[in-house]
């Protein structure tokens, strides 16, 4: 595969977590490294356990394949590979390749010198994962809590977990969360209708620069954050969405166990005017 | 330049820390510590489970502790229609059986006002008192209750103590609602929402779910068949009103939505655990008792016993449940009181039931 121009400037040897010059090199484009190897294997491997999974069940529709977690009387133990063990194997392989993509990641900015934005923002996702999938089933005590790997069956999950606290809307965290979203997609939008405009002309104008975004914007809502800025900004709207994600899911259960409307009953007890009940 | 950096720095650490501190311990005051108790009703990995707090499952089932038992005396003896003046549902039993139920009664209901919450004494025979009237027809709607609605109350059955637990009037009754529908603000009906009722655990849900569902005979089942519109001219408005009673439900019960329904589709009985049968029978019979037993007992109760818009005390899920999805947990106690159960009534009742259709395929 040819190599672009630059690109040899950034193929730095070095700057490797551990085993030196172990896989420090380039298959074409692509930067391998120890960890590139682990993140491969453990993908593979998880993704020929899910075949293997969906061999054994019921179905080969796609939509329909589940490998769903051990039934709750497995407790934090593990589980025969029939009855959950194998998602037990296949959230291992996840973690293992989510964690050495990430370190994989801080390998390549170690090289290029760069801060590590990157690794950690996959890492907040990662931590996502493993809130939902470690982390909480943990705390409620069984694995069996954790998520089935399919695509209707997640979802399934994902509607009778939130009904389990009635009303999922009430949940403080969760409500910050999809704020958070909303926002992360607003600013994008934002950003993207802004870079496309300034740089697609009309016919007979030309390319607009930084400076004439930024006196878009303070016409427009009085402050530009800048080009550099809304960056800033993008990065932490998408992490703050997916750390309240992860919270507000870890509360649902190990810190609450009833309805989530319920939770709001502080609101009313306030002191100010708990004196007059409703 | 240094010491004043330093010095803010460390004045801002401090507030920090106080603040997360205040924060840290605000979160932690408004929440529930792990772990809790989990049941699961479905097939693994589809999140059909309840999950319980058992420091709160404690005080619950505490709180849901059936009575001691009087021995029965037999039912040999003078029958009590021949012994007593003015028995009327309950003068074939014996004498002792008879006053065994009446000292039963009044632990259940009176425990502290004694005979004289409803017998005009010393002549007991006297009907003067409304509470006796309403105690009679009681008496009548718990034998209802046993013999005819066994698809709900099972074996089990119901006493006066199911929903009385030693007070006069049950602690979870329901009035219709002053719905006061266009006050003085220009928004319209609010339709009992946002206004946090503990009915609909505080939610915005409209908080009378019970005068469309429980008196009246409106559609719960509000959704469409299909995925996409095929006709289906159910409104979001309704469906709020069904999720009110689904919501009220489900804190009588003290379970959540999962424990009768798998939310993959609420609608399909074939996905729905078992349980959601029992519920359908009981939205049924609390509409039967209240239309068959309280609404024409309005004009025996007194005014101060009525509700704002001056309708009698009526009844819904909370009524017995009172926060188990059993009511007293299960405990067999009609089995105690064969005058309460009916039992002939009930035989007959049963064959009839099974002889007809399922009731849930239909409406």
């Amino acid at each position: 595969m040819a190599m672009l121009n630059f690109e040899r400037k950034y193929r730095v040897r070095g700057g490797t977590l551990v085993g030196g010059d172990l896989f420090d090199f380039w298959v074409g484009p692509f930067y391998v490294g120890f960890f590139g190897v682990v993140s491969a294997l453990a993908a593979v491997l998880g993704t020929l356990l899910l075949v293997y999974g969906a061999a054994i069940g019921p179905t080969w529709n796609l939509w329909q394949i589940s490998i769903a977690p051990p039934d709750l009387k497995y407790g934090l133990g593990l589980a025969p590979i029939a009855e959950g063990g194998l998602w037990q194997l296949v959230t291992i392989c996840a973690l293992v390749a989510f964690t050495s993509w990430a370190l994989r990641e801080v390998e390549i900015c170690r090289k290029l010198g760069m801060g590590f934005h990157v690794p950690i923002a996959f890492g907040s996702a990662i931590l996502a994962y493993a809130t939902l999938q470690v982390v909480r089933p943990l705390l409620l005590g069984a694995w069996g809590h954790a998520f089935p790997y399919g695509i209707y069956s997640h979802l399934d999950w994902v509607s009778n977990v939130a009904y389990q606290y009635l009303h999922f809307h009430y949940n403080p965290a969760h409500m910050i969360a999809v704020s958070f979203f909303f926002a992360s997609v607003f600013a994008l939008s934002l950003h993207g209708g802004l870079v496309l405009s300034s740089t697609n002309p009309q016919p007979g104008q030309t390319v607009k620069t930084p400076e004439h975004e930024d006196t878009f914007f303070r016409d427009f809502i009085g402050y530009s954050v800048g080009t550099l800025g809304i960056h800033r900004v993008g990065l932490f709207l998408a992490l703050a969405a997916v750390l309240f994600s992860a919270l507000c899911i870890v509360l649902s259960g190990p810190f609450w166990s009833r309805g989530w409307p319920e939770w709001w009953s502080w609101w009313l007890n306030l002191p100010i005017w708990s004196q007059w009940p409703v | 330049m240094n010491m004043n950096f330093s010095f803010s720095s460390g004045w801002t650490g401090r507030m920090v820390k106080v603040l997360g501190l205040a924060l840290a311990g605000l979160v932690l005051a408004g929440c529930e510590r792990p772990i809790p108790e989990s049941v699961q009703s479905g097939y693994r990995g589809t999140g059909m489970v309840q999950v319980y707090n058992p420091r709160l499952l404690e005080v619950k089932t505490a709180l849901n502790q059936p009575p001691p038992v009087i021995p029965s005396p037999g039912s040999e003896g003078p029958k009590a229609s021949e012994a007593y003046q003015n028995v009327k549902v309950l003068g074939n039993l014996s004498v002792g059986e008879f006053n065994r139920l009446m000292v039963s009664m009044t632990n259940w209901v009176s425990p502290k006002e004694g005979c004289a919450y409803c017998h005009a004494l010393p002549n007991f025979a006297d009907d003067s008192k409304y509470t006796k009237v309403v105690a009679r027809r009681m008496v009548e709607m718990t034998q209802h209750i046993n013999a005819d609605w066994q698809p709900h109350v099972a074996q089990t059955g119901v006493t006066c103590y199911t929903c009385h637990r030693g007070e006069p009037v049950p602690s979870a009754i329901w009035f219709k609602s002053n719905p006061q529908p266009y006050g003085s603000n220009f928004m319209g009906d609010k339709a009992g929402q946002n206004e946090p009722s503990a009915v609909v655990n505080l939610s915005s849900l409209p908080n009378d779910p019970f005068t469309p569902f429980l008196l009246d005979k409106q559609n719960i089942r509000v959704n469409g068949p299909t995925a996409l519109p095929s006709g289906n001219r159910q409104s979001i408005k309704q469906a709020e009103w069904t999720y009110g009673l689904m919501t009220h439900m489900s804190t009588s019960l003290g379970v959540n939505c999962t424990y009768c329904h798998n939310t993959q589709s609420f609608q399909d009985w074939e996905n729905s655990p078992p349980q959601r049968v029992t519920a359908w029978h009981g939205i049924r019979m609390a509409r039967d008792l209240n239309l068959t037993y309280m609404e024409p007992l309005t004009e025996v109760f007194p005014a101060h016993r009525k509700g704002p818009t001056g309708d009698v005390a009526k009844l819904n899920c909370a009524t017995c449940h009172q926060g188990a999805y059993k009511p007293l947990n299960g405990a067999q106690m009609a089995k105690d009181f064969p005058e309460l159960l009916k039992p002939a009534l009930a035989a007959a009742k049963v064959a009839a039931a099974q002889s007809a259709a399922p009731a849930p395929a239909s409406k």
